[in-house]
């Protein structure tokens, strides 16, 4: 491997690294495809890619860790959940799949929920009434009613024990959890995706769980997929260590970043990068699909560059953002004497 | 029953993920030592700038 390719695979990592840090998600996304393009198999570009997404939640895990934003009961949870509802949406993927419509429902459904998600999101964040949730993670600090989803609200509301405590000062019903999870992982093993960018969003908007502490618990989430994905490809030979190390090496400090910056930025800030950076997936995805279906390879290439800018663009404004809220926040409280 | 072939492949594949666990809990500890160290006069630099 030349160094050229072990530089650009570090700063690959670094940009994956901290959206990875700071949304919990974006792994897969960014370097399956980016791996394909490079003209590497596709069962090696799934398995390299998979391992990657391992070793860096788990750098993103301990930090968000370090900063009390993991909640480990409700990870397992979610883990069960999410794990049941795959085997449902795989067998959901294997009726289309008999009936000969896999590709095109598939393709479609993922686009409109990737735009979906992202028009939903930006919009609440931009409203400015989908949760004004500070980054007080407390255990025991309560959130006001209004900071809480209207949804969330009323998922919460349903007292049918057991209840269980969730970081950011609530209870919730196990049931509604373990509904949430199940319908995630319905989603997830439909579309034959990660579902950091379904599970994330569903976390703060039905359970109510603080944006910081649903990036760090989704982190938590994806150490286990990401970790039994890639072992199963590793055993086919799959996972290519030249590729990992060196993404891994930039995105491990990437990581670091972006989760330190959850602390920093403004949450309807977070929001609104998220909304964005999946509208620009959205558009990425379909330009990639009606390349499949024009039989045009170089829109692989355009969808690509869509997925790499809008990977660019991000991280550079949550960094941007970070920089900025440090030098406010040093501004506010001016230097006091001992 | 679990063939000599699969077992073989099992354990590979258990030791090349772990290679990847020990190397992102290397850089994770590096990092933070690095972090450690750089850490406050970075930012103090970006507060003061």
């Amino acid at each position: 491997m030349s160094l050229a390719l072990i530089v650009l695979f570090v700063g690959f990592g670094l940009l994956i690294g901290i959206l990875f840090g700071f949304f919990g998600m974006g792994g897969s996304f960014l370097v399956t495809p980016a791996l394909l393009v490079m003209g590497y198999d596709a069962n090696v570009a799934v398995g390299s890619g998979l391992a990657f997404v391992f070793g860096t939640s788990v750098i993103a895990t301990l930090k968000h860790r370090d900063l009390g934003q993991v909640d480990y009961k409700l990870g397992i949870l979610m883990i069960a959940g999410t794990t049941a509802g795959i085997e449902v949406g795989k067998v959901g993927l294997e009726y289309l799949q008999h009936i000969g419509l896999a590709g095109s429902v598939v393709s479609v459904a993922y686009v409109l929920l990737l735009g979906g998600i992202g028009v939903f999101v930006t919009y609440e964040a931009m409203k400015g009434s989908g949760g004004g949730i500070d980054h007080d993670v407390d255990e025991d600090a309560d959130l006001e009613d209004e900071e809480i989803p209207e949804i969330a609200q009323k998922i919460q509301s349903y007292n049918v024990p057991p209840m269980i405590s969730i970081r950011g000062g609530f209870k919730v019903s196990l049931w509604m959890v373990l509904a949430v999870a199940f319908a995630t992982g319905v989603l997830s093993g439909f579309l034959g995706v990660g579902g950091g960018f379904i599970r994330m969003p569903a976390l703060f908007y039905l359970i109510g769980v603080p944006v910081p502490v649903a990036v760090g618990t989704d982190l938590f989430e994806i150490v286990f997929s990401g970790g039994i994905g890639s072992f199963l490809y590793a055993q086919s030979g799959a996972v290519n260590l030249g590729i990992v190390v060196p993404l891994l090496a930039g995105s491990a400090l990437g990581a670091r970043v972006g989760a330190g910056a959850t602390n920093l930025v403004n949450e309807e800030d977070i929001k609104v990068y998220f909304g964005v950076m999946l509208l620009l997936g959205a558009i990425a995805v379909a330009v990639r699909e009606i390349g499949g279906l024009l039989e045009m390879p170089v829109l692989d290439v355009v969808s690509l560059a869509i997925i790499l800018g809008a990977a660019l663009l991000v991280s550079g404004a949550v960094v941007y953002s970070g920089v900025t809220m440090l030098r406010e926040n040093a501004s506010a409280s001016p230097p006091t004497a001992d | 029953m679990i063939g000599g072939g699969s077992l073989t492949a099992s354990v590979d594949a258990g030791m090349l993920i772990g290679a990847v666990l020990l190397e992102a809990i290397i850089l994770y500890i590096g990092y933070g030592a690095a972090e450690q160290l750089f850490g406050e006069p970075v930012v103090n630099r970006i507060k003061n700038n």
